[in-house]
């Protein structure tokens, strides 16, 4: 063997497991698994060192179809099981798949804790907006009115914005796309490299129980006009023709739609992203009648994992080499003879 | 007290006892806990057998004087062998008339009572709900009493040092602590040293709590003590030669675990939440980092063991600790870990239920929910530790079980084993056999889920393994390649097979013996847990009686040890004492077919001695009849 073998070059094959994939025909799903399988080969990943962990729903069978390590864990707790993994191997490529009932109902309190202790991990929420595999009640990310079988006069309850919930958390990344978008790779690029937790929501599509509750966001005509990109240091610009952009309302201090060219409006008025910008990311989480896609939010913190780590090493510095037989005498001891 | 026969020949300027049982009471406040450890110290240094029992509230400051916001220390010395802090005590400090109203009951009839006069003004007789002084109504007559006003002799011992009157009045303790060391003869170094070392940076304060321990020592050297109160001396026990050391049962767990893993050659990712009483624990593991420790103080419960679960799937041993109401929380993980049979352990210090129950009291009525609490089959294995310093050794047999095995291990402690101490031979590490782990990185012909034919256990295959990538989860898996299945004859297969797996382990177990007596006679009593050194010494006195008992002790729960239904069908009759409504006997009644009797005691209180020898010598009267 020669001392330096050349690195094997992973192709979307290596990354896809042998078992036959079981979502509904139609499902979003497919389109995020193989841009995923995609993606991974072309940004240096090895299966061997990559773990995909899940929780409970259609989105967490995700693991199963990938030819790395899995953990399909229990509803809600994949990001514990996650940070847990990390801290034994904080070497490891760990992607966290979770939707929107695992993530944000039954396991809200551990997506909070995993992003606000900045565990380096990515997170994939797919938000298809319903529980698919109970069969269709409404999820806390369902909007107000939505009739379903554990709602007939329509559901009641106010629905959570993922991403304003992960801004809330602390979260150091956060993200959204959708199912079918071809620029999913960019934003799952953008959340590997990132130091800490990177957030990603992903708009899915659930043909049996909700479909086409994001047509008017991904549809090929209906799309650009509500599909806004954000690019950092460039003006939020969107629009058929680009010809709209967001403008800082002077009197609400929030972000407004306007069209370039009227009312006076020029290119000067656009309000240009800046991704470390909190407080408009958080105004970007959800705006009416457009959808901020692309990264939000990126500033990187401390990341828990390496602090708990430094925090060993300096107690190794500190105390010296375990050695148990001093342990077990540390305090008072007497002899008995 | 029991007076040797030996002294009385011997005239001394002391009486020489051969045991004793003391209990500190006082307010949450006013330091019982700190002045039962220093008192602890003090006469393990004195060469005594010794065992203590910690009593406090809930509350962390109860409001003061109040019975509820008592706390109280026991222990229990000896010039001989002892398992138990004590039934009743001889001696009773009782530091406001809240300590007294809530102690006098179990003080023994002609015990020695120390007051401190100085807190027994009107209002605090108001709040323990005393209508007459105590003091003064001869409802005491049946002890000899001690009566002081030790607020006011601590005050003029510290005059001068220039506290103020809060800080003064908070000497007291030591001033007590004085004053017993005098009466029964211990030295004062070892607490004066931790008081240099505690109060390091306020010297002051170390100086006027030294100054009232000595002030305490010198009025009972000087004072006239009232008739029948005299200075004691309780000789050395004869202990195994060796060295020694106090340890409470949540500080040997954390050492256990540690030594466990080091065994094994494992780093430990300790995740825990905390709760009362097993927050310890994480404490002590925290402070071990250097020995390849890393802990996690979670967000839940549930986070807790999943990542721990997270950590064994990494190839760390993973590891939980908890009370009751965090096992509950806990049993769907707990099962996760069933079903992808990954190492994990689970120590449940117990304490009372159900719900929040009892917090800070004692009780064993988890072991229902650590035998057969999760949905599902779902067997793991259950060990139990018998004193403080046996959590050690069952902390090192739970890791050895959970990595050869590759299953969850509940390792059961209680509240009293947690907090309680004893002196403790400190093991020789050379005499354990380690037990390396091998980790699987062959790829050819592996499979997650194909197994060792002896053990059963499936091979441990860490993520970062090149060849080896595989997915496991809670779904149920086809045996041997590990894919889900949904297929009917293989879950009925796995399920078969999880629990062989379990059983198997048995084998690994010390084949079931009686502790002490004979393998047959007329009544077996069989315990676990705790409750260990009180069956113990019933059962001793019992024989000396002449009854023909035996003790059995049960540190494996489950599954439980070979050649246990045979012994148990030697006997005429078996009792199971337990603190809890019946769990134990309930399931060995259903596994050996055996009548076996329940004794339950369910007060957040170990078992007395006492209580013991008479439900035993009523049941066997009974029988004779």
């Amino acid at each position: 063997m020669s001392p330096n073998p050349p690195k094997k070059q992973y192709a979307r094959k290596d990354f896809s497991s042998d078992q036959e994939v079981r979502w509904c025909p139609g499902c979003g799903d497919y389109a995020i698994l193989a841009a995923v399988q995609r993606t991974l080969p072309s940004l240096g990943a090895t299966p061997e060192n990559t773990v995909f962990i899940s929780g409970i729903g259609c989105s967490s069978r995700f693991p199963y179809y990938m030819n790395t390590y899995g953990f399909h864990t229990i509803h809600g707790r994949a990001p514990a099981v996650a940070t847990g993994l990390k801290l034994a191997n904080p070497d490891l490529d760990v992607w966290v798949i979770t939707g929107d009932g695992d993530g944000l109902s039954i396991g809200g309190n551990h997506l909070l804790h995993v992003l606000r202790r900045n565990v380096n991990l990515q997170i994939m929420l797919f938000n298809n907006q319903i529980y698919g595999l109970t069969k269709g009640q409404y999820s806390p990310t369902s909007q107000v009115g939505k009739v379903s079988p554990s709602s007939p006069l329509g559901s009641v309850d106010q629905p959570v914005v993922p991403t304003r919930f992960a801004l809330g958390a602390g979260a150091t990344f956060v993200a959204r796309s959708y199912d079918i978008s071809k620029r999913l790779p960019e934003a799952l690029s953008a959340a590997r490299t990132h130091d800490g937790a990177a957030f990603i929501e992903i708009l899915q599509n659930c043909p049996v129980f909700n479909d086409g509750v994001f047509d008017l966001i991904t549809g090929r005509k209906t799309g650009p006009a509500h599909q806004l990109w954000l690019a950092h240091g460039q003006p939020m610009r969107f629009g058929t023709d680009g010809e709209k952009g967001l403008r800082m309302s002077p009197d609400s201090l929030t972000l407004e739609i306007v069209t370039v060219g009227e009312n006076g409006i020029t290119e000067d008025d656009i309000v240009v992203h800046d991704e470390t910008n909190h407080s408009l990311a958080w105004m970007l989480t959800d705006l009416p009648g457009v959808v901020a896609l692309g990264v939000l939010y990126r500033e990187p913190g401390p990341v828990y994992d390496e602090s708990v780590g430094k925090q060993r090493a300096l107690a190794e510095e500190r105390f010296g080499a375990p050695d148990l037989e001093a342990l077990l005498r540390q305090g008072h001891t007497w002899t008995v003879t | 007290m029991e007076t040797s026969a030996a002294s009385r020949a011997q005239p001394s300027p002391r009486e020489t006892l051969d045991s004793v049982v003391i209990r500190f009471a006082g307010d949450s406040g006013d330091g019982m806990q700190l002045t039962g450890s220093q008192f602890t110290t003090a006469t393990a240094d004195a060469g005594n057998d010794l065992a203590t029992f910690p009593d406090f509230p809930a509350e962390i400051r109860a409001p003061a004087g109040t019975t509820y916001g008592v706390s109280g220390f026991q222990i229990h010395l000896a010039a001989h062998d002892i398992r138990t802090p004590g039934d009743a005590p001889d001696v009773l400090v009782a530091m406001n008339p809240a300590a007294l109203k809530v102690n006098t009951k179990v003080l023994k009839p002609g015990g020695l009572l120390v007051v401190n006069t100085g807190a027994f003004g009107k209002n605090n007789l108001a709040k323990a709900g005393y209508d007459v002084n105590p003091l003064e109504d001869g409802s005491l007559d049946r002890f000899r009493v001690l009566a002081l006003d030790i607020t006011k002799l601590t005050l003029q011992s510290v005059k001068g040092i220039g506290l103020g009157s809060k800080e003064a009045n908070r000497c007291k303790n030591m001033w007590t602590l004085g004053l017993m060391y005098w009466l029964f003869g211990r030295e004062r170094q070892s607490t004066i040293e931790w008081l240099h070392r505690k109060f390091a940076k306020r010297p002051l304060l170390a100086q006027a709590n030294i100054a009232a321990l000595n002030a305490g020592h010198i009025y009972g050297e000087n004072a006239e003590l009232p008739h029948g109160i005299g200075a004691y001396r309780v000789p050395a026990a004869k202990l195994e030669p060796g060295e020694y050391r106090n340890v409470s049962g949540n500080q040997a767990t954390a050492w256990g675990l540690v030594t466990g893993a080091r065994l094994a050659n494992l780093e430990i990712m300790y995740g825990s939440y905390p709760i009362t009483p097993a927050s310890n624990l994480l404490h002590d593991l925290s402070r071990l980092k250097h020995y390849g420790v890393t802990t996690f103080q979670a967000e839940d419960e549930i986070a807790a063991v999943a990542a721990a679960i997270g950590a064994s799937f990494g190839g760390s041993l993973g590891v939980t600790g908890t009370s009751g109401p965090g096992v509950a929380l806990k049993s769907e993980a707990i099962g996760l870990a069933i079903s992808t049979e990954l190492p994990l352990i689970v120590v449940d210090v117990q304490r009372g239920g159900p719900s929040t129950g009892l917090p800070t009291k004692t009780e064993q009525s988890d072991l229902f929910q650590a035998v057969l609490g999760r949905n599902g089959d779902a067997p793991l294995v259950v060990l139990a530790a018998a004193t403080p310093g046996d959590c050690f050794y069952m902390a090192v047999e739970a890791v050895r079980v959970a990595v050869k095995y590759m299953t969850p291990v509940m390792l059961l402690t209680d509240g009293y084993l947690a907090n309680g101490a004893e002196p403790w031979k400190i093991p020789d590490l050379e005499s354990f056999t380690p037990f390396p782990v091998s980790f699987r990185n062959d790829p050819e012909g592996f499979h997650p889920f194909i197994r060792d034919k002896e053990t059963l256990a499936r091979p441990w295959a860490t993520p970062g393994t090149p060849g080896l990538e595989h997915r496991i989860g809670g779904l149920e898996k086809q045996e041997g390649v590990g894919h889900i299945s949904y297929d009917p004859d293989n879950h009925h297969m796995m399920t078969k097979i999880r629990a062989a797996k379990i059983d198997r382990v048995a084998k690994d177990f010390p084949t079931a013996s009686v502790d002490q007596g004979d393998a047959r006679g007329d009544m077996l009593v069989v315990g676990w847990g705790s409750t260990y050194g009180a069956i113990s010494q019933s059962v001793r006195t019992l024989r000396e009686q002449g009854r023909k008992v035996s003790h059995l002790h049960l540190r494996n729960i489950w599954p439980l040890p070979e050649g246990l239904g045979e012994l148990l069908r030697s006997f005429g009759s078996v009792l199971v004492p337990e603190l809890n409504n019946g769990q134990l006997v309930k399931l060995l009644r259903s596994e050996y077919l055996v009548d076996a009797e329940s004794l339950t005691k369910i007060a957040g209180q170990p078992f007395r001695i006492s209580e013991l020898v008479e439900a035993v010598q009523e049941r066997l009267n009974r029988s004779l009849q």
